[in-house]
């Protein structure tokens, strides 16, 4: 599966850190930083963190 | 079918139809706008500012099998008959989910009601008034009110606040880095007049209660909700703030499998203690819409709902440079500067009297604040 966040919408919360630690994370200087491509089995992990994007930044492709 | 009824096309309504839709229940949702759901914190900055429209902000749909009627809100429900009346419409349910939110409060004082904050038509409706740097006056100083201060700065308008606290965001933040968020407002050209109540409504202005008259071309009232409970009402429920219900989103009082979700929903939360609260942070329509899902599936099923809630509230508000990230209650201890400066970045702990952390806020400070999750859950 494919992920992208709207890196323009992004203001780097972090919640989706908590749902997909392995897909997302936040960087030394706090931004976001995520795995573009990823493997299927963590399908629920990741509608998780985009549900809980507080700016709803995240997409599944 | 069983058929389940969710009173509320908000994020908690959205939700908890996902949730009984995913355990193959039928669900209509009934929504008093007429937009699909969408994500509401963007209205106070970036769609205020433009370039963000309503479509843009709609929420990711999962299923394209359920059954939206908006555009009318409800205005009756019987739980013995099981009937939800909206408009024209009366809509028949096994099992009902409430999640009909919370409306901007109005003071009661003379004079034309002010423009208010709460939809995206509301936005729609500022952003026009506020073109061409036009002066706003906003009354209350809670988060909404001072996201709109900052937005409107950087929109180039004159802004003054008037609230009847001491300092802005008092309530959630404490009175030192209220006073610390009313410096930077001030530092970016916004005039407060705090302590004091209104007494009047203009078209271009208000009058507070010390007698000072404060003119704009446009008048922002943001001072605090009130639960649409109104519909419920004659079915014995406890709608004394919100609607009441146990740990796992069942509401008391009636024998009918009901649950209640997001700002409307009074619960208690054992992360804190046993005092059930209505809690308007954004993540807390999703945290309570899963949940209460997974209790009205049981409940329709026959089943006994199980296991404890433990929801850990957060909110989010951006001012300016300034990114204020919060996870806990703060409102229920006293603040601790523990890094940082009041003035600037920092971490700021919450305790109560006993010592017991129940919040925390960093300003500009993500990473280091997300270890406080779980502290605060595990206390």
């Amino acid at each position: 599966m494919k992920i992208f966040v709207d890196m323009d919408k992004c203001q780097h919360y972090g919640q989706c850190t908590f749902e997909a630690p392995t897909v997302f994370k936040l960087n030394a200087d706090d931004k976001l930083e995520y795995v573009g491509e990823v493997d299927d089995a963590l399908l629920e992990q990741v509608e998780s963190a985009v549900d809980v994007c507080p700016m709803q930044a995240i997409e599944i492709q | 079918m069983t058929h389940v009824v969710v009173v509320g096309a908000g994020l908690g309504g959205l939700r908890a139809a996902e949730s009984l839709r995913k355990n193959d229940f039928d669900v209509t949702v009934i929504g008093d706008e007429i937009h699909l759901p969408y994500n509401r914190p963007p209205l106070s900055k970036e769609a205020l500012k433009g370039g963000v429209e309503v479509e843009g902000l709609h929420f990711r749909r999962k299923h394209d099998d359920i059954d939206w009627r908006l555009g009318a809100a409800a205005s009756a429900c019987s739980l013995s008959e099981r009937w939800v009346r909206a408009g024209d419409e009366q809509v028949s349910f096994d099992g009902l989910v409430i999640a009909s939110g919370i409306r901007p409060r109005h003071l009661p004082v003379p004079g034309p009601h002010p423009q208010v904050l709460r939809t995206a038509d509301d936005a729609l409706a500022l952003r026009e008034q506020l073109t061409g740097g036009a002066s706003i006056v906003i009354v209350g100083a809670g988060f909404i009110g001072c996201e709109v201060a900052a937005t409107a700065r950087q929109l180039g308008s004159e802004v003054i606040v008037t609230a009847f606290d001491d300092q802005p965001m008092v309530r959630a933040l404490g009175e030192q880095l209220g006073a610390a968020m009313q410096a930077h407002h001030e530092a970016h050209g916004v005039v407060f007049r705090l302590g004091v109540g209104v007494s009047e409504f203009q078209i271009d202005g208000v009058t507070t209660s010390d007698g000072q008259r404060l003119t704009a071309d446009v008048v922002l009232e943001a001072v605090g909700s009130v639960p649409n409970v109104e519909w419920l009402e004659g079915n014995g429920l406890d709608l004394s703030d919100g609607v009441l219900t146990d740990n796992g989103m069942r509401v008391l009082g009636t024998d009918v499998p009901v649950v209640a979700v997001g700002d409307v929903a009074r619960f208690p939360n054992p992360v804190f203690d046993e005092v059930p609260r209505r809690v308007e942070h954004w993540n807390m329509p999703t945290e309570t819409g899963k949940k209460a899902g997974q209790t009205l599936a049981a409940l329709l099923r026959g089943e006994e709902p199980s296991g404890v809630f433990a929801p850990m509230p957060a909110f989010w508000s951006d001012q300016y440079d300034f990114g204020l990230q919060s996870y806990g209650m703060p409102g229920l201890g006293s603040a601790q500067l523990v890094d940082g400066q009041w003035s600037g970045d920092c971490i700021v702990e919450y305790r109560t009297e006993a010592g017991r952390l129940v919040g925390v806020v960093g300003v500009n400070r993500t990473r280091e604040l997300m270890p406080y999750r779980s502290m605060i859950a595990s206390v």
